[in-house]
């Protein structure tokens, strides 16, 4: 049995393996499957001030080897989290992660000011959310933007801070060095790509948002290179996510670079993916002889340009 | 009450139609919990997403329950070449089922299409107090006439083009039955316009209707919030998801 535990900016996780945001709600309609305990942690569904309706359906569309969603941050607001959602999960011994989702930089100030004194132990903030007009990606695709609601937020909350880059910029490495300068204390990635589908029989778009964010196996070679750009770019831990599916791609994510790694759409095929991926790292890790799942993040071994 | 997702091995498979199969998967842990109008959510292998199909049919004392599926696409083309003694990987039984009143009470139930099957298991526990209005395309497309009949059911069946049955959609034999008969409550699955105005002469008659809906879903359990559907409930109007809150909805509740 290797030592799974890792820790993200100080955040303690029994094991590396989070279910994404979005992916699991608050976590209670896997524990009819499972307890939650066997997970390293939970970041929870994307949390505005308010209570968001989200966008209209079809909100869903399969695509080869992944999937199209344009939920649009339906939740219950910030105050019924911690009234409703939280207590539940502090029972349930995993690691907390709220992801805040503000519409603007006032409201994620807000909700990250109401967060202060909670169990909640990281802060996740959401720049990146890529299915609503407001907040979301239109923070996160310019430095400048990003820079901006790091530090807005970094001042208005004492948890550990993780910014949560999206795919969809023309330099991730940019974003992720301005967020660092601004105080976060960890960066996750990939949220999802900017994607549609077209019923060629209507001619309409399959998602009535018209576009969606695509996420699955099909976005998982985009997400491992990310990862290994970001993590040779910023000084803080990098948390990778984006079509893991098995415990080889785990372990994969991790040589590129992430202390931990969060799983989303392989849920959906399969419910226990979380914990499957638990077993079968450290199945891996102990054929392998390594003692601690710590000992592999960013060892990949880079072609040089000498071809060595 | 816990979820069960596991692989089940199907011990009979009969093709019901062009394009319609007819699976019977021994799974106790499903049937010993499903009710009439819930789902199992079927992975395909291939493919990323789940398909959920109504449950057409449970038999508690053999462990058993039956699907009617369509071919509709890729993913339930995959799953219509599995065949007896092969294993299908189930996750049940999800959702919100029908109502079921006491069976001395009078139910109708109309369906169109791959919109039947759900509503055998309701209608069956009717016994001769149910009755069951199906409308098909075509002669060559219409299924579990039988069944309804064995469950002791009336049946009335529709078809499109008038080569089976009568001529016509489910919605007119429906409104002609109201002429002369009011039963306690109606239930309908199919199409989109059908259970409009099935809901609607439910309203009109002031008679209690449950509809099933059919949305594009991931999770189906309620944490993706992926199959969205606007519904009205205590006076708020909101979205609420057909995996978790249905697929079966009290007519009135739901913005059609």
């Amino acid at each position: 049995m290797a030592d799974l535990r890792v820790e993200v900016a100080g955040v303690p996780f029994k094991n590396p393996v989070i279910p994404a945001s979005g992916a699991f709600g608050f976590g209670r309609e896997y524990e009819k499957f499972y307890p939650l305990s066997k997970l390293g942690g939970i970041s929870c569904k994307g949390t505005t001030l308010f209570l968001k309706d989200g966008n209209l359906p079809p909100r869903i569309a399969e695509t080869p080897s992944g999937m199209l969603n344009s939920v649009g941050l339906q939740n219950p607001g910030i105050d019924a989290f911690i009234e409703h959602e939280l207590p539940y999960l502090q029972t349930k011994d995993l690691t907390i992660i709220a992801n805040v989702a503000g519409s603007t930089v006032e409201d994620c100030i807000t909700i990250a000011q109401k967060l202060e004194g909670t169990a909640v132990d990281m802060i996740e903030l959401n720049i990146s959310c890529p299915n609503v007009k407001e907040g979301g990606a239109a923070f996160g695709s310019t430095p400048q933007m990003a820079a901006a609601v790091t530090k807005a937020v970094r001042g208005a909350t004492s948890k550990p801070l993780m910014v949560k880059l999206s795919p969809n910029v023309t330099d991730i490495t940019a974003i992720a060095r301005a967020v660092e300068a601004e105080g976060a204390d960890a960066v996750s990635l990939i949220n999802t790509l900017l994607g549609m589908r077209i019923d060629i029989n209507t001619r309409r778009p399959i998602l009535k948002n018209n576009t969606g964010g695509l996420s699955g196996p099909a976005v998982f070679p985009v997400a491992v290179r990310m990862v290994w750009q970001v993590a040779n770019a910023v000084k803080i831990p990098v948390v990778g996510m984006g079509g893991i599916a098995s415990g080889r791609d785990a372990i994969e994510m991790m040589m590129a670079g992430a202390s931990a790694i969060q799983v989303g759409a392989a849920i959906f095929a399969d419910p226990y993916a979380p914990v499957k991926i638990v077993d079968e790292m450290n199945a891996w890790l102990d054929e392998k002889g390594i003692g601690s799942v710590k000992e592999i993040v960013g060892t990949v071994k880079p072609w040089g340009p000498d071809g060595q | 009450m816990a979820y069960t997702q596991s692989l089940y091995p199907i011990l009979r498979k009969q093709n019901l139609a062009r394009g319609i199969y007819d699976y019977t998967v021994h799974c106790p842990e499903i049937a010993s919990e499903a009710v009439p109008g819930q789902f199992v959510h079927i992975r395909v292998p291939g493919f990323q997403l789940r398909r959920p199909i109504s449950i057409c049919g449970i038999n508690r004392q053999v462990g058993t329950i039956r699907l009617v599926m369509e071919i509709r696409g890729a993913g339930t083309e995959v799953l219509s070449r599995l065949n007896e003694g092969e294993l299908i990987d189930l996750i049940g039984p999800l959702g919100h089922g029908f109502t079921l009143l006491s069976p001395h009470k009078k139910a109708v139930a109309g369906g169109g299409g791959i919109g039947v099957p759900p509503l055998l298991g309701a209608i069956a526990h009717y016994g001769e107090n149910g009755t069951v209005i199906t409308g098909f395309r075509s002669a060559s497309a219409v299924i579990l006439q039988d069944d309804f009949k064995a469950a002791g059911a009336r049946a009335i069946l529709c078809t499109d083009d008038g080569t089976m049955g009568e001529h016509g959609f489910v919605t007119g034999a429906l409104q002609k039955l109201l002429e002369t008969e009011t039963p306690d409550i109606i239930y309908a699955c199919g199409p989109m316009p059908m259970l409009k105005a099935v809901a609607a002469m439910a309203a009109e008659k002031g008679i209690e209707c449950e509809i099933s809906l059919e949305e594009r879903m991931a999770c189906g359990v309620g944490a993706c919030l992926g199959c969205a559907c606007r519904t009205i409930k205590n006076g708020v109007e909101g979205f609420s998801h057909v995996c978790k809150d249905g697929p079966v909805f009290n007519s009135k509740e739901v913005v059609l």
